[in-house]
């Protein structure tokens, strides 16, 4: 297993790096960056001047390696907007971000693997239909448009539920249903599917034959198989809702990293922008990493050799 | 010595397993009896298709969700299976009868060890704690003979090599010291020199603890091992029944005569003789049954095989055939009176 | 984050996932299923339908989508009591007629949908095509680039991109494209390597065809069927997406009529005059869902003879 594992991390880390590459990128696509900090009407010794203050005529590869340097000891440089550092601006708002996707994550799969689990005991029920109907639902809506139906339904003709901001956490309610939504049909498919496959296999058949309670059947037996591939996209998918929360915190204001990200975008303060990108894309890798942990640990077939 | 009905372990006259399919209904099983008493081997033969691991699931209970079953009688110990409630019937399971499957590797549960696999069925039906389970485990597997067993308790299926693995099946199944084994091509997987080893295995404990065995199987070669008695099925029907040495030594059913046919027999086949072959595929079993099923690759048919249903012939005490040969003639002498040799 | 359907984890699918490649059924069975087939019906209607609207959309409507009005603004849909025959889902905050705009608007879907999901297709069938033909380290370096890919958070990348190169319909087909390739390289990779070691191939390849040849001309066909089913997934997809980015403000720049543009549109009227949101919202919705059910029967429907 622990070579598998040190398989598993080496590419991680050759992944990692290229994505820093193609972060660090994103930030000198903008054209001339010396130009944009000098301002609009420099004169071009004022320009070279900036070129020579940011460091920006060194050669390319220098100026990556300056950058990792500094972020891997936690300077990520400054915003381009309010020259606060970009560090700090990001743990000031990872707070409400995490919080919003590990609340969706797990309405996602409260929801989803009963359900799935339901569905399977009973294939081309009206609760297999139900279900399957759930998982279209929620893949085809839009989220930004659902995220505004239930703003209008729950925060002002029901008045139930505040519709913006994040002080409570009754703030992260409508939000967290629409971010599950998105998250939650993926995740009961793969738990139906995996059921219905485990209940259909021989050591199903056998454990019927000896007699065992169904309940132990269907969660010792069949759910203990049918979960391994549910928890490598539950790690998965938590990788990507810290990214793709852009959107819901957008519609809900809620002042998270997604959201920086966006107004960074609409600014052009790309040293934010490029350091969220590159920041997500580790998150993911190291969720990746975790995902293939947990399964070899939960698998004795890949524990044990 | 011939047990009465009631001291049949299990009894199954009339069974009827039909599937549901989109093309139709399959009829997998039709009018099967059949019967076994403790301490005797029953071996049901026959090729793939024709019904034996179906009427072995429908004796526990394990059909398909798309499976109908009927029969006039299926009991267990004298007690009625037909009415008896799911809940009751999953009682009897693994407690009282229990199965062996032909594929050890898939039929273990990868994730659990073999020891809790073992020790499960123990607790389930009540027998007693974990650890009497654990103890009683480890005394069957070497009973079985498995060394070390302690610490195959404690090692995962795909750490067995399929020998051990189906060892492992049978010791499982003693847990609980059933009445009745049903065995449903328990060597087929396995390597030639594994099976004879699993074949002693499992005729020594029937020896020792006097339980009823069914074994299922299309190896003429574990039936003449293992047989006391001996079904043989085509097409969803019994076509034959007797012991195991009426059946090999002066087979009544066509069927049976080709199956021996196809067997080298060491001492007796010439060498460069021609086996025996039975041309022809088995008949589709979506239809109703409009005569004797086998009649398409059969060498002495005639008109009336394929007039009406046959039905089985009680030819002794034990001894059945259908078809309608004259059974006064042995099937031999058919074959030779239809070369022209007088007899 | 637009609701991306996210079972594409770096998870590859395992044997027994992908059932076994078999020759697709014949013309004839497709037929008989298609006839059947609930979903497919559904689905290829709405698609069809909304293909008819967005061709013909000129000559179905009197309206101009960019003519404004400054008089006529607001006007609510017929079922309202304000509204009229005359604006049947009547009109936006700058007077301009609103089931005009959408019908306008679904070419911009469809185009950035089936643009999206053919660029994406391409890229992403080629690199598994070379993965699972090749294997090795040719392979190493396909799932390689894979990795990266998935770890990059792909609406970020794309809203960033956009707002660097700006925003039109070419460029956002062209970034979508670019950024969701992934699901078609796994599945075509996978499949590649099943027929690999197929019996025709290998005669093929002892006969000295080209390896060129024998991928276009053997393999190739064999995933066809593979790469319609998640072409139309990944075409809904790119419709979401799009919708998101345009709603954003870095999509589809206005006054073109993206539906997701229209929805951000109306968000400043929404709680007054909520149609404006939930008009253009329910069509991309009901497109998406479409599309996935055409889908979904096209996978059912050419699915090899004995999978059940």
């Amino acid at each position: 297993m622990s070579r598998f594992l040190l398989h598993r991390g080496a590419i991680a880390l050759l992944v990692a790096i290229t994505v820093s590459i193609i972060g660090f990128s994103l930030l000198r696509m903008s054209g001339d960056l010396a130009q944009v900090l000098a301002g609009d009407n420099a004169k071009p010794e004022q320009i070279a001047a900036t070129a020579h203050l940011y460091g920006l005529d060194k050669p390319i590869w220098q100026q990556y390696l300056d950058w990792a340097g500094a972020a891997l000891s936690g300077d990520l440089g400054r915003s381009l907007f309010s020259n606060e550092p970009v560090a700090r601006m990001i743990a000031e708002r990872i707070g409400v971000t995490i919080q919003l996707s590990l609340m969706s994550l797990i309405f996602a799969v409260v929801l989803a693997v009963p359900l799935g689990v339901l569905a399977a005991t009973k294939p081309n029920s009206w609760l297999d239909r139900t279900a399957l109907g759930i998982s279209v639902f929620g893949q085809a809506i839009p989220n930004f448009w659902f995220g505004l139906i239930l703003i209008i339904v729950f925060g002002v003709t029901l008045r139930w539920l505040p519709i913006s901001g994040s002080d409570t956490i009754r703030h992260f309610i409508l939000p967290t249903v629409t971010l599950g939504v998105a998250v939650m049909p993926a995740i009961m498919r793969l738990t139906r599917t995996g059921m219905l496959d485990a209940l259909d296999s021989d050591y199903i058949r056998m454990a019927r034959a000896k007699g065992l309670a169904p309940v132990s059947v269907l969660f010792k037996h069949a759910l203990r198989n049918a979960i391994l591939p549910v928890v490598s996209l539950t790690a998965v998918s938590l990788g990507f809702l810290l990214g793709g929360s852009v959107i819901v915190e957008s519609v809900f204001a809620l002042n998270g990293i997604g959201f920086l990200a966006f107004q960074s975008i609409l600014r052009t303060d790309f040293p934010v922008v490029q350091s969220i990108v590159v920041f997500v894309s580790f998150a993911y890798i190291l969720l990746t990493l975790l995902s293939d942990l947990i399964n070899a640990y939960l698998d004795p077939r890949i524990r044990l050799g | 010595m011939s047990a009465g009905a009631e001291e049949r372990v299990l009894d199954v006259q009339g069974l009827s397993v039909d599937l549901d399919l989109p093309a139709g209904t399959l009829h997998a099983v039709t009018d099967v009896d059949f019967h076994v008493n403790r301490g005797e081997t029953l071996c049901i033969v026959g090729e793939s298709g024709c019904g034996k691991t179906m009427s072995a699931l429908a004796v526990m209970g394990l059909l398909p969700r798309r499976a109908r079953m009927t029969a006039r009688r299926l009991t267990l110990e004298g007690r009625d299976l037909l009415t008896m409630p799911a809940r009751e019937l999953s009682h009897l399971r693994g407690d009282r009868m229990g199965m062996i499957f032909q594929d050890p590797m898939t039929s273990l549960n990868p994730v659990y060890t073999i020891g809790n696999q073992m020790e499960e069925i123990y607790i389930r039906h009540g027998r007693g704690n974990r650890k009497e389970a654990r103890d009683r485990a480890r005394q069957l597997l070497e009973k079985v003979g498995i060394t070390a067993a302690k610490d195959r308790l404690g090692q995962y299926p795909h750490q067995l090599s399929g020998g051990l693995r189906q060892r492992v099946m049978i010791a499982m199944t003693l847990m609980c010291d059933p009445i009745l084994i049903i065995a449903d091509e328990p060597t087929t997987a396995l390597d030639v020199t594994i099976q004879a080893q699993i074949l002693r295995i499992l005729a020594d404990l029937q020896e020792e603890y006097r339980m009823a065995l069914i074994l299922i199987t299309h190896d003429l070669g574990v039936v003449a091992r293992m047989a006391d008695r001996v079904n043989v099925m085509y097409a969803g029907q019994v076509v034959e029944t007797g012991s195991a040495e009426q059946v090999f030594t002066a087979p009544t059913h066509p069927y049976t005569q080709g199956l021996l046919d196809c067997i080298p027999i060491p001492g007796k086949t010439q060498r460069g003789a021609q086996l025996g072959s039975i041309p022809g595929i088995v008949p589709s079993l979506m239809s109703d049954i409009e005569g004797c099923q086998f009649r398409n690759r059969c060498d002495y048919a005639f008109a009336a095989c394929g007039a009406a249903p046959i039905e089985l012939h009680q030819l002794g005490p034990g001894r059945a055939c259908r078809c309608l040969l004259d059974q006064s003639e042995s099937l031999a002498n058919l074959k030779l009176k239809s070369a022209g040799v007088a007899v | 984050m637009t609701a991306i359907p996210r079972d594409r984890a770096i998870q590859l699918p395992r044997g027994h996932d992908l059932a076994e490649v078999q020759a697709p059924s014949p013309p004839e069975i497709m037929r008989r299923r298609a006839r059947s087939h609930v979903g497919f019906i559904i689905g290829s209607t709405v698609v069809l339908l909304t293909f008819f609207v967005a061709i013909f959309a000129p000559m179905l409507t009197q309206y101009d989508p960019f003519a404004q009005d400054l008089t006529k603004r607001l006007i609510p849909p017929v079922w309202e009591t304000k509204g009229s025959w005359e604006h049947i889902f009547g009109t936006d905050g700058l007077g301009r007629d609103y089931l005009t705009r959408l019908m306008f608007g679904a070419r911009i879907s469809l185009l950035v949908g089936f643009g999206a999901a053919a660029m994406a297709g391409l890229i992403g069938t080629t690199l598994g095509l070379i993965g699972g033909y090749f294997g090795g380290k040719v392979d190493a370096v396909v799932m390689y680039l894979v990795n990266v890919k998935l770890a990059l958070p792909g609406v970020l990348v794309a809203l960033s991109l956009i707002s660097v190169i700006g925003g039109s319909v070419w460029v956002v087909v062209l970034v979508l494209g670019l950024l969701f390739w992934d699901r078609y390289v796994v599945v075509t990779r996978a499949v590649t390597q099943q027929i690999r070691t197929a019996d025709y191939v290998t005669a093929a390849e002892a006969v000295g065809a080209s390896r060129f040849r024998i991928i276009v001309g053997e393999i190739l066909p064999n995933v066809l069927n593979h790469i319609i089913v998640i072409a139309s997934l990944e075409m809904a997809v790119a419709i979401l997406v799009e919708a998101a980015l345009s709603f954003l403000g870095l999509g589809i720049r206005p006054p073109t009529p993206s539906w997701g543009l229209m929805v951000s549109e109306g968000r400043n009227f929404m709680f007054f005059q909520p149609y404006l949101v939930a008009i253009p919202g329910a069509a991309i919705f009901l497109l998406v869902i479409s599309i996935n059910m055409l889908g979904d029967g096209i996978r059912d429907i050419t699915a090899p003879e004995g999978r059940n």
